[in-house]
Parts: structure tokens; C-alpha cells; sequence
């Protein structure tokens, strides 16, 4: 897992410098919208930087691409973190981020497949994406296709039985094709997730579903790059879940681990000291 | 065969109504549209046989999917792969789709407007003495409120048929299909001309006193109502609204013009139902004339076999017709 010498180190910097550009756009989308979740979106920041600097193959000239990555959001709450990436690497021009939670707009707080070029599959009702996820392996399976589907969940949404019929369902069916991020930030709107309704052990529960596990630091760039890197074959007959340790609001110490910040809205100086502490951070 | 069939007392048998379901000709059709048609795939939620998939599934097995019981997982797993550009046709007893799966139908198909059927099967109290779990007398409703849906209550397995080929044909955007248990009689024979086009209502009999508008395996009880009828010297129209949503609303508006008295007959809570979505259009329409929906009067079946329950809540022919009867003396 430590093995990492083989990356670059300005591949590090890029997607450290995105994960980084995802969190001060999150704070100017929220602003706009007077609410929003930073909290977690944050903890996602650097998942969703390696993915589509790194991971994904995707065309931004051709956003439905049959042979495409696929990559869906179970907590689509997470989508303003994602909005200013999709904009960044081509799907569409910056400026309609200006749009953002306005009437009318494409942007609202959870992602429109219909609306948003590169949004792979809408999501907001937390427990679907795994589920799309099995849809889409499947179909990969039937056109012969060798794309893989990655499904970001919250361990909020762990909670949801939804995600464990989908769970099921995806090892019955063999589908290495298909892997999941459970993006661990520990808690969820009302509190904290260990003391609201425990889905510890996450990793067991994974496993006893006949998945392959590999847990990492979901902050850390060389660990996400090298277990991306070395995912199973998209042809083999397990999935994979990756269980990413995070920090609720990462980036903003005063956010850090704090619940209260799953949707939020920050005053003035608040903004000030958040952007101060995301442009300083490492 | 026939005699034996429709509403039967003594033929309520599972293992004995699988083989007698004739009507259930999703799996017929679907087998018969896959060589040309292969983005068309299937799946049910352990039902495979009871809903009538089972022929496409044993002829093209790598193309049919059993989730087991999860039909939550199974309606979004289907929107996933429509978005691949697959038609997944989804099929389990429709208390368990248009019902138990609900959220899942509205967010991941209606809502992205994905090309997935969905089949919900032995509707109404087609279950009979299962029981209410099992009954399904409010799918039409909480289906027709779905932005982008389309609701079909085909009549019989030719209607049946003959629309899932339109749908896979020509057709955009999902469909939820409602059907029975399969063991009624045809109201169609299966031809060369198709008799079912989605939308477009079939005026089966014509008739100057009164239009019976029904949907679903009560279109053959109308028309035999109507038999009655005009041995009382009534003349019905009637109507199979087979399409509720996008309803044929010219061949409502006539009919109240025609006729001037609209009776709605469903297996379905009259709350939300074909009836209502008819009174929709009537009342808007501005056209005078008088009014009723028969169906469920927002209650839940007693327990029982289809043929006695059938009986009991007037939606056989005899039931129908003095439904009828007492509306128009009122």
C-alpha cells in the first residue's frame, strides 16, 4: 500500500491542486445558494480530484461515450464538490457554475443526468447509486465493454437496506466491473454516525457480502492513486469496495469532524478564514 | 378451456393458475423480440414464472436477471442499465412494484425518463385470499402522478403483447404495465392487425343510453354488462381505456356527448384511479353529463377467492350491470 514511488510528483500536485479548486468552489457555489453541504464534500474532495484526473477515462466532447467510466454519486448531496471539476476538465464552461441552486438552473443540490453533461446518473433519494451501479456493470457485461462503475456512498448510507440488496445482487452476479467508495466521514445530518445508528464494522459487512475490501486514507493522494491503480481486473468476478477513512469538512479546521457543517451556510468571515485555511493548506 | 377460466370458483390453485395463466404473454413476446431487439433484457424479483417472464428467461438466460426479493434494488439496478441503452422489462406482482417499489420508479425511471417497462402483475385483488399485502388496488394512482409515465391496463395477453412491441418498437420513456393474473379471457384475437396502439382508446360496442369506460381484465365484464343491459333495452358503449395515461381524452369527450352518462369501471380504488383521471378530463371539458366510478370505494378487500370477491364487489358482468342500471335511475 506504501509502494508509491512510481508516481509523479506533479501528478500528486495536480490533484491535490483540484481537490483543492473543489472546495473553493464549493464555498462560492454555497455562498450563492445561502446553503449547502460542505461537510461532505470536503471529505470527498481529493476521491472526486483522483478520479477524474487520474482514474476515469471519460470525453468531455462526447459526454455519453458508450465506453466511458462510469462514475455515480449514492450521496449526491456531495455534488457541488463535483460541479467545478466537471467544468474544469471540459463538459462545460465554467461560467454556467454561476447558475448555481438559481431558477431554473441545471445546478441544484443534487446532480440531473438529463441537465448536466457528465453526470452519469442523477442522484438525491441516498441508497440508489449502488444499485445503478450493478445496472451499469451489467451492462457493460452484456456489450462486452471493459468500464468499470464507481459508486461513491456516504457511511450514512450505509444505513439504507437498499445498499445491501445491492450489495448482494453484485456479488451474485460477479460483477468485478463494479467498485464501490464508501466515503467513511462518520456522520450524518443529525449527528454522529457511530452514535445515531452504528454501521460499524463496515469492513466485515463488505467482506461477509462477498466483496473484495481495501481500506484507505481517503485524503491521502498516493494511497487513492495506487489502490485505483491496482483494482482488479474489470473482468473479474469480484467487487470491490474501497472503505475511505475521512474527516467530515476537511480543510477548514474549524468544520473538521463537526457535524454541523453537513449543510450549513458561512458568514463573511467565516468564508474569509475557510478560504484562507484551503489556499494555505497542504 | 374458455368456461373454465374467467373468475372460476374452484380453479384458484397456484401451481394449477401458472398454467392457466395464458394471458401473461410478456414472456412469449419478449422471446419472440430478441433476435431483432438486443438491448431488450428482463428481470423479476423471484417471480419469474408467476409473472409469465419465464420463456424469455429459459430461452435467453444470459439476458435475464432474477434479484431475488429486492425489488428495490432490481427497479434502480434496471434504470442503470437503460441508461447503458438496454430496455430492461422489470416484472413481479404489482403490490410489489407499483407499491413496495414506488420511490424507486419515480427516481431512478420516471424521473430520468429511462426506457424500463414495468410489468406489475396479478393487480387489484387478483390474489384473492393472500390478502391485502398482496393486493394491489392503488398502482394506477401512484403511477399516473409520475411526471413522464406512461400507464397501460391492457385487456388481455393479445393487448398485452401487442403493446410491449410498440413499446420496444417506436416507444420513449417508461411504461408501467398492469396486468392480471393471466387465467381471464381474451377480449382480442391474436391477428395480423393490431388491435391495441398505446393511447389510443378501442370503443368495443356501441351504444346511445350510456358508456361503460373499464380498463384491464373489467373490459370483458362490460361488455358482457352491456349484454344484459340491452336485454333491458340500454344501449352501452363501451370503451377499453386500455391507455390511462396519456389518455384518449377525444374518445371521453364523445362519448359524454354521445351518451351523456359515463360509467368507469376498474379493479382499482376509485381514489386516483381510471375513474378519476376520466373526471379529470370530463370536468374540465365543460361537457354536461352525468358521472360514476365503480371500482373499490376506498376500502380494502375482504378475504377470499377471486370468483366470490369478484362477485361481492360487482366487478363481474352482473355486478356491472346493476351498477349501471341504478345509476341511470338514479
Amino acid at each position: 500500500m506504501t509502494e508509491t514511488t512510481s508516481i509523479p510528483k506533479e501528478k500528486i500536485d495536480l490533484i491535490k491542486e483540484k481537490a483543492k479548486m473543489s472546495r473553493l468552489e464549493t464555498i462560492r457555489m454555497i455562498s450563492m445558494a445561502k446553503s449547502g453541504h460542505y461537510g461532505s464534500s470536503f471529505s470527498s474532495s481529493e476521491i472526486f480530484a483522483t478520479l477524474y484526473y487520474h482514474v476515469m477515462n471519460y470525453d468531455p466532447k462526447n459526454p455519453r461515450w458508450k465506453s466511458r467510466d462510469r462514475f455515480v454519486m449514492g450521496k449526491g448531496h456531495s455534488a457541488v464538490g463535483v460541479y467545478s471539476i466537471l467544468a474544469d476538465v471540459g463538459f462545460f464552461p465554467k461560467e454556467e457554475l454561476d447558475t448555481y441552486t438559481q431558477l431554473g438552473s441545471a445546478f441544484g443540490d443534487h446532480p440531473d443526468m438529463n441537465k448536466i453533461k457528465g453526470i452519469d446518473f442523477g442522484s438525491g433519494s441516498i441508497g440508489h447509486g449502488l444499485s445503478v451501479g450493478v445496472g451499469m456493470s451489467l451492462g457493460a457485461r452484456l456489450d462486452n465493454e471493459d468500464y468499470r462503475s464507481f459508486i461513491l456512498m456516504g457511511d450514512g448510507e450505509l444505513q439504507e437496506g437498499q445498499v445491501w440488496e445491492a450489495a448482494m445482487s453484485a456479488a451474485n452476479f460477479k460483477l468485478g466491473n463494479l467498485v464501490a467508495i464508501v466515503d467513511n466521514n462518520k456522520v450524518t445530518v443529525d449527528g454522529n454516525t457511530a452514535e445515531l445508528m452504528g454501521i460499524e464494522p463496515i469492513k466485515d459487512k463488505w467482506e461477509s457480502f462477498g466483496w473484495n475490501v481495501i481500506e484507505i486514507d481517503g485524503h491521502d493522494i498516493e494511497q487513492l492513486i495506487h489502490t485505483f491503480d491496482n483494482l482488479p481486473p474489470a473482468d473479474s468476478d469480484v467487487p470491490t469496495a474501497i472503505i475511505c477513512d475521512t474527516v467530515a469538512g476537511k480543510g477548514v479546521s474549524f468544520m473538521e469532524h463537526g457535524y454541523e457543517w453537513h449543510v450549513a451556510n458561512l458568514g463573511e468571515d467565516d468564508i474569509k478564514r475557510a478560504i484562507e485555511e484551503i489556499e494555505g493548506g497542504q | 378451456m374458455t368456461e373454465q377460466t374467467t373468475f372460476h370458483k374452484d380453479t384458484w390453485e397456484l401451481y394449477k393458475s401458472l398454467e392457466m395463466s395464458k394471458q401473461l404473454t410478456s414472456g412469449p413476446t419478449l422471446a419472440e423480440l430478441a433476435d431483432d431487439h438486443p438491448e431488450v433484457v428482463a428481470m423479476s424479483s423471484d417471480l419469474s414464472k408467476p409473472t409469465g417472464l419465464w420463456p424469455f428467461a429459459k430461452a435467453y438466460p444470459d439476458r435475464f436477471f432474477n434479484f431475488g426479493l429486492a425489488e428495490k434494488n432490481m427497479v434502480t439496478a434496471a434504470a442503470g442499465l437503460a441508461s447503458t441503452g438496454k430496455v430492461p422489462f422489470v416484472s413481479t406482482y404489482a403490490s410489489f412494484l407499483g407499491v413496495l417499489a414506488a420511490e424507486n420508479i419515480r427516481t431512478a425511471v420516471a424521473y430520468p425518463n429511462l426506457n424500463v417497462r414495468l410489468i406489475g402483475t396479478h393487480t387489484g385483488i387478483a390474489m384473492g385470499f393472500y390478502g391485502t399485502s398482496h393486493h394491489a388496488t392503488e398502482d394506477i394512482s401512484i403511477t399516473r402522478a409520475m411526471a413522464n409515465m406512461t400507464v397501460i391496463s391492457p385487456a388481455d395477453g393479445v393487448a398485452l403483447s401487442e403493446m410491449i412491441k410498440e413499446s420496444v418498437e417506436s416507444y420513449d420513456g417508461p411504461i408501467y404495465f398492469r396486468v392480471s393474473r393471466g387465467r381471464e379471457e381474451p377480449v382480442y384475437e391474436k391477428g395480423e392487425r393490431v388491435q391495441n396502439k398505446i393511447g389510443k382508446a378501442n370503443i368495443l360496442r356501441d351504444g346511445s343510453d350510456l358508456t361503460i369506460i373499464a380498463c384491464g381484465i373489467e373490459v370483458l365484464q362490460a361488455l358482457r354488462a352491456a349484454d344484459q343491459l340491452s336485454g333491458k333495452g340500454i344501449e352501452a358503449r363501451v370503451i377499453d381505456m386500455h391507455t390511462i395515461k396519456p389518455m384518449d381524452e377525444q374518445a371521453v369527450l364523445e362519448a359524454a356527448q354521445d351518451t351523456g352518462a359515463v360509467l368507469t369501471v376498474e379493479e382499482h380504488n376509485i381514489m386516483g384511479g381510471l375513474g378519476s383521471a376520466i373526471s379529470e378530463v370530463l370536468m374540465e371539458s365543460g361537457i354536461p353529463c352525468k358521472f360514476k366510478r365503480h371500482g373499490f370505494y376506498d376500502e380494502n378487500s375482504l378475504i377470499g377467492k377471486p370468483y366470490y370477491l369478484y362477485k361481492h364487489y360487482k366487478l363481474d358482468a352482473d355486478g356491472i350491470a346493476s351498477v349501471a342500471q341504478e345509476f341511470l335511475d338514479k
